[in-house]
């Protein structure tokens, strides 16, 4: 039961940050049709933001100035790059974006330097938020909960109340009729891309404190928020929320079960011999395979209903 | 295409021009391969860095006359296809000696290739200098004549640490918690081996393997620790793996020892900061304040040069012993230099050490430490140095002479004749 409540609790604040993350990648993704493989290194951006005016001014000025200062960022990059790129389709894109990833890595190196940057919780927020069966929570994990959860009701309070939310949202489906209405679709795409990058920097200044904050960084998170963002649903806010929060807590929780399909076996009188190639195969237990999972899951998921979770478009 | 042929000409002439008055001195290339990109990348560029500052002092002091030491990064991403891709590259550019550490799969990949090249080659052979990948079996069923291991493999190391560990009568039960390829496993066997021989009433309660680089949270893993009643964690996790493992471990409240093998380098203590004072151990040939004259000078210096702490001891016994295997052998030949290195005794300020001929294995001693405060912050007058300037550093608990953890090897070795 303890192991259950805490398990339960670590996946879903695990959960929560995929959720920060990939929910500036799946409004790019909505909006413009761009899938923004330089997503993770705003990430990265982000935190190393984070810690510079942490250094400078304190943590809580960072947790403001670092998102600001890279949705800028995200907007110039859209404005004088983006923007051009756009006219020669989609591969282009992919590939601007692709390069993009590489610059900020590499200019982080010159910056900031290879090794880890020290980059941590301030004090108030160091410590244990509440005891279950003797096993503390800390408060980071539940302040990173509840920051997901504070831009979970403002992405979705924006885009149902507020006008730029409806233009945004009716140019998820008709592109074309919006722009015909006089909307300036381009400033509004550089509004989202900057507002999705400023998203991204979020999360890495809240998830740099509470993993590590090094060059590595963008490389080990990328994948898994294209995983989130499949699995949801391209372009869905809602079904990234679900797959983030499903991925959380799977992955959580799959490391706790030393199942194996010899254990599975076992019962029926089947023993493979040790040391065999099947044995091997046959051994891996849950735990193990525990990272592999939710790509096991986005290729099923690609396979069996290719829109995902909750989207609308069948690309 | 003549005027290109002609150009090439033109440069190759001007090159020549250019060596010529240099001829007394030869450059000796060593292509250093570890991940210089991705998130392994700080681990690769800290062993880059104690390479390039090894090549300075050797040149500067013209410890080998009439040769130039001069060091090739390649990035091979830890993978052991991008290193087969890259060791290409190092045969095309002539260069001969190799030096690799991170990953024992990369280990295994590069020193297959490294005999086959030789066996196929021969007048070209590549020597490969093994500092830092720990798998047993590169001395053992896998080892071959070109192949020097400079760091004490992870049998060597459980053995002086459980030696230690069995100690300790508080020791109850141990979880083994290792990244998932040919080294974790190896840890993950020697450990329960050594503690079943040693101490039988040791109960092991969980033997997690997860892979390599790939874990974003350790929570579940601390959970399941906790959930296990475990009082002792023994890892081989080295990089991102274990500063992230202990980071976890700090914020849940675990309340347990660890007992690794690379705690002190690579953003680990910035990690794991006060949290682990006198709560993580690791087993090491050597930390910065086993006290030393020459080490205490190139720590200070390194960190002056690149910010970084000096922590591969074996970095500079395995260049000093090239260096001295070229001298004796009056040749910078890797065939005749290998043959030197076979076998050879050196002192170094902690030892004697020796490349043992059998399989090639550096025996030598090691040292069992602690993370504690440094003196400067009220620590013990010992720590003199803190690592990552965290103001924490390693005190040693004890000094494991190289008997100790010598292994027998399996190893059958084809020496080429003199």
């Amino acid at each position: 039961m303890e192991f259950l409540v805490i398990q339960t609790l670590n996946g879903l604040s695990y959960g929560l940050l995929l959720f920060l993350l990939s929910a500036g990648l799946t409004l790019i993704f909505s909006m413009m049709g761009v899938l923004n493989f330089a997503h993770a290194s705003f990430y990265m951006v982000g935190a190393y933001f984070g810690y510079q005016v942490t250094k400078w001014l304190g943590f809580w000025p960072g947790l403001v100035i670092a998102p600001l200062a890279v949705g800028i960022i995200g907007m110039l990059v859209e404005r004088y790059g983006l923007r051009h790129v756009h006219r020669h389709g989609h591969v282009a894109e992919l590939l601007f974006t692709f390069g993009l990833a590489y610059l900020i890595e590499e200019a982080v190196h010159l910056v900031w330097g290879r090794p880890a940057v020290e980059y941590n919780p301030p004090p108030s927020l160091d410590g244990p938020l509440f005891t279950v069966f003797g096993s503390s929570f800390p408060i980071y994990r539940g302040f990173m909960a509840a920051v997901a959860i504070a831009m979970l009701v403002a992405i979705y309070l924006g885009l149902t109340r507020t006008r730029v939310g409806l233009v945004i949202q009716a140019a998820l489906t008709h592109p074309r009729t919006v722009e015909a209405l006089g909307h300036n679709v381009p400033r509004v795409f550089m509004l989202t891309f900057g507002g999705g990058s400023a998203l991204a920097a979020l999360a890495g200044a809240v998830g740099g404190p509470a993993f590590v904050t090094d060059p590595g960084m963008a490389a080990a998170i990328g994948p898994i928020v294209f995983v989130v963002v499949v699995v949801g649903g391209m372009g869905s806010l809602a079904g990234a929320f679900l797959a983030s929060l499903l991925i959380g807590l799977l992955q959580t929780f799959s490391v706790s079960l030393d199942w194996s399909l010899a254990g599975l076996l076992r019962p029926l009188g089947i023993a493979p011999a040790g040391g065999t190639f099947l044995a091997e195969v046959l051994n891996l237990t849950l735990a193990q395979a525990a990272p592999m999972l939710p790509y096991l899951i986005m290729v099923l998921m690609l396979v069996v209903r290719p829109r995902g979770l909750m989207g609308t478009r069948e690309t | 295409m003549l005027a290109r042929r002609l150009r090439s000409l033109a440069v190759a002439a001007l090159a020549l021009a250019a060596a010529l008055p240099a001829a007394a001195q030869e450059v000796l290339r060593i292509a250093y391969v570890d991940p210089l990109s991705g998130p392994f990348a700080n681990t690769g560029e800290g062993g880059l860095k104690h390479y390039q500052f090894m090549a300075d002092e050797l040149n500067r002091r013209n410890a080998v006359p009439g040769v130039k030491f001069e060091i090739v990064g390649f990035d091979n991403k830890v993978s052991p296809q991008e290193t087969l891709n890259v060791f290409k590259q190092i045969v095309d550019r002539g260069i001969r000696y190799v030096a690799q550490g991170n990953s024992s799969a990369v280990a295994l990949a590069l020193s297959d290739a490294v005999q086959k090249h030789n066996e196929r080659n021969p007048g070209k052979e590549i020597l490969y200098i093994n500092y830092a990948a720990v798998d047993p079996d590169l001395t053992n069923s896998k080892c071959h004549f070109f192949h020097f291991r400079f760091d004490a493999n992870s049998d060597m190391k459980m053995e002086a640490l459980t030696t230690e560990l069995a100690k300790n009568p508080k020791i109850k039960k141990v979880y083994l918690i290792n990244q998932n390829y040919s080294f974790g496993q190896a840890v993950s066997r020697a450990a329960k081996a050594d503690l079943k021989r040693k101490r039988s009433d040791v109960e092991i309660v969980g033997d997690d393997l997860h892979p390599l680089g790939q874990v974003k949270d350790f929570a579940p893993y601390v959970a399941k620790i906790k959930a296990a009643g475990a009082d002792t964690v023994i890892t081989g996790n080295w990089g991102v793996d274990l500063s992230l493992l202990v980071k976890a471990a700090r914020e849940a409240g675990l309340n347990v020892t660890f007992y690794t093998y690379y705690a002190g380098f690579a953003g680990v203590a910035t990690a794991v900061g006060e949290a682990g004072v006198d709560r993580m151990k690791q087993i090491t040939e050597w930390h910065t304040n086993v006290p030393s004259k020459e080490l205490e000078r190139i720590n200070v210096e390194f960190k002056k040069k690149y910010n970084l702490d000096w922590w591969f001891l074996r970095v500079h016994t395995a260049t000093n012993m090239l260096a001295e295997a070229m001298k004796r052998a009056k040749s910078s030949d890797p065939v005749k230099v290998a043959q030197q290195l076979s076998g050879m005794k050196h002192q170094t300020e902690f030892g004697d050490v020796e490349m043992r001929a059998a399989d090639h294995q550096l025996i030598q001693p090691l040292y069992i430490s602690t993370f504690a405060r440094s003196a400067a912050k009220g620590g013990p007058k010992e720590v003199r140095f803190d690592v990552e300037n965290t103001g924490y550093g390693f005190r040693t608990d004890v000094r494991i002479e190289p008997y100790v953890s010598a292994q027998p090897t399996s190893c059958q070795m084809k020496r080429p004749g003199k």
